[in-house]
């Protein structure tokens, strides 16, 4: 015990000693989180929205006054029929054209439920995406107005659905905004890269300036040098997530809706991951070089898998098998559904599950791959 | 310093190949307890890679050896507890003070708080670190940085110190105290094997082997080297032996 000591109060002399490092360690990261946040998001402005009108009544008209007020839209032609319409988006004039059925307003006023039709060009997926789940809030704040309308007209407000527009295809579900739902991910992304290239390097430039073969001299145990190594590098991931948390919430007024002490246990399991990958790639390399570049090899792979950028339900069957074994997977899950739905211990807890055999997995693979005699 | 009848270390065919290349080509000769053991030979005649097997970070490819009663096949974590080791290249932390690398290695080496805290004072008094003790190590020229290593190999008072060409490149006078220090330690008790390619300094050793491309062709006290080969000193002994 008192060995695994002596490494971790070395390896924080030499971390807080080396006045290159330490500001690249957190001050990078952090404006890495206020630069992606925002240029990561999906929002998109200007979405050019063409409309065909069967209807003709003041229903129509305000539902349509609805989309030219709202900064994200564009309204530019109302076309006769479908047809024009259709030529309109094949020409890439307009990116959404929104059909008004016949009896809107009447069918809405009697039936309190009608369908609005909905085309979206979808050569961007994840653009076609965000501009569906923008339509849906406007046509849901039109909604509310017109219920409101509905019930000073008399109706008891039990007696009306809560829906009397809606649109029959839907992608994403999600009543979130692109920001709260982008950060809790790029968190996870630097705390990941940081801590991975961090560990990752460490052992190989031991080796690469000869101290680690004094250490091999000595009779210290493998599992006392791999934990000693490990502690230091927790502790930076923490402080990392700790500045990122309070960022968010100054910055971008992220809430956190769980338990803060849920997220931190669980951010110690998952940086355990992380290190052991880091420890692993390091005894396996002789320079800081290839270290770095194996490093680099598997984050991005784990990023792209991830569910970050590209949502896990649209990759391949063979690709999604191969996201439950990424590590950054289940940190992102975890980090959304805890910071943004406010999910308990038991609803995280397959993810625990999980992420605790990858630690104890990698963690003996480091200390196994670490060698005192070669 | 008192040598005994004693083998501390019994080397037995020792080899190691790196591919078809044999680095240490079947190496074998004992060491008695409390000698100061000369391992001589030119650069790349393979005295790091023996030295190496011996202190239980290389396996061999063949042979036999055992190192303070310890097997090196088997036993090369208990083999640790009994040696100090310094290595040919500067192996401590630049970014750490003196104090701090005595400490760690101290640490490391498992020796009680009070009791690194004694040694290290110990070391540095006598190797006159005094002044130097709270600088980082990066920051100290050669000779301070190789005393310094000595110190770190001799903290947890091994019974042999293997100490790989500890006084190349620095100068007469640091060289002169360095050799004051291995005397000192061998008259402590300690068993020193030191590789060198200073002739000069052959003559410090109790006895001598020296190593020409894999293989021990000479091993004897320097005295019984020198009438063998009918010469003068030992850098005539080292050149009629490469000579062949
Ligand atoms: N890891 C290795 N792989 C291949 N060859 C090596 C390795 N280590 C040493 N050698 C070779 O073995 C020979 C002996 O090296 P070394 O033991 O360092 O010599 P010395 O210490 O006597 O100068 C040299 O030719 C060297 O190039
Ligand atoms: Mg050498």
């Amino acid at each position: 015990m008192n060995t695994i000591r002596y490494i971790i109060q070395k390896e924080f002399k030499q971390i807080f000693r080396n006045k290159g490092m330490l500001p690249l360690i957190f001050v990078l990261p952090l404006i890495q989180l206020i630069i992606l946040s925002n240029a990561a998001t999906f929002e998109i402005k200007n979405i050019k929205v063409g409309y065909v009108d069967f209807d003709h009544s003041s229903t129509s008209d305000g539902l349509m006054d609805k989309f030219t007020a709202s900064t994200y839209f564009q309204v530019k032609d109302q076309f006769p029929s479908q047809q024009l319409a259709n030529s309109a988006m094949l020409n890439g004039d307009i990116d959404v054209i929104i059909t008004i059925p016949s009896h809107f307003e009447r069918d809405l006023l009697k039936e309190q439920k009608v369908n609005l039709g909905l085309q979206i060009n979808a050569i961007d997926g994840a653009a076609a995406g965000v501009t569906n789940f923008y339509i849906q809030q406007v046509v849901s704040t039109y909604n509310n107005a017109i219920r409101a309308e509905l019930i000073q007209g008399n109706l008891p407000s039990e007696m009306l659905p809560k829906n009397l527009l809606t649109i029959p295809s839907f992608w994403y579900n999600e009543t979130l905004n692109y920001k709260t739902f982008m950060v809790p991910g790029i968190l996870v992304l630097i705390v990941t890269m940081i801590t991975l290239f961090l560990s990752g390097m460490n052992i190989v430039r031991e080796k690469e300036i000869g101290t680690l073969e004094q250490i091999n001299v000595t009779p210290i145990k493998k599992h006392q040098f791999i934990i000693g190594k490990l502690f230091p590098f927790v502790l930076i991931g923490l402080l990392l997530l700790t500045i990122g948390l309070v960022i968010s919430k100054v910055i971008f007024s992220i809430p956190i809706n769980g338990s803060i002490l849920l997220m931190y246990g669980y951010t110690i399991i998952y940086i355990l991951v992380i290190l052991g990958i880091g420890l692993f790639i390091s005894n396996f390399t002789d320079t800081q070089q290839q270290a770095m570049f194996i490093s680099w090899f598997f984050v991005v792979i784990f990023i792209l898998m991830s569910g970050l950028f590209t949502p896990i339900e649209s990759m391949p069957k063979w690709a999604q098998v191969l996201t439950d074994f990424n590590p950054i997977k289940y940190f992102v899950e975890v980090m959304r559904m805890v910071m943004l739905k406010g999910s308990s211990f038991q609803d995280i807890l397959p993810q625990i599950i999980k992420t605790s055999i990858y630690a104890i997995l990698m963690n003996g693979l480091a200390v196994w791959s670490y060698k005192k005699t070669v | 310093m008192s040598v005994r009848d004693e083998n501390i270390i019994e080397v037995e065919g020792l080899t190691k190949a790196f591919g078809d290349f044999k680095a240490v080509n079947e190496i074998s000769f004992v060491v008695k307890r409390g000698e100061i053991f000369g391992f001589l030979g030119a650069n790349g005649a393979g005295k790091t890679t023996a030295m190496k097997m011996l202190i239980g970070i290389s396996t061999p490819t063949s042979g036999k050896a055992k190192v303070a009663g310890f097997d090196v096949f088997t036993s090369a974590e208990d083999i640790k507890k009994n040696i100090g080791y310094m290595s040919q290249k500067f192996a401590l932390y630049d970014d750490l003070t003196v104090r701090e690398n005595i400490t760690f290695f101290g640490g490391i080496y498992g020796l009680k708080r009070q009791q690194i805290k004694n040694k290290s004072n110990q070391l540095i008094e006598e190797l006159g670190l005094e002044d130097v003790k709270n600088q980082l190590v990066g920051s100290l020229p050669l000779g301070w940085k190789q005393k310094i290593s000595f110190s770190v190999a001799m903290l947890h008072e091994p019974k042999i110190v293997f100490l790989d060409e500890p006084t190349g490149g620095v100068d007469p006078i640091t060289r002169r105290q360095f050799w004051e220090m291995i005397y000192k330690a061998a008259d402590e008790g300690t068993t020193i094997f030191v590789t060198t390619h200073y002739m000069d300094e052959a003559e410090y050793c109790n006895r001598v082997s020296i190593m020409v491309n894999g293989k021990i062709e000479a091993l004897d006290t320097p005295q019984k080297l020198k009438e063998q080969f009918k010469a003068d000193n030992m850098n005539d002994v080292f050149l009629k032996l490469a000579r062949g």
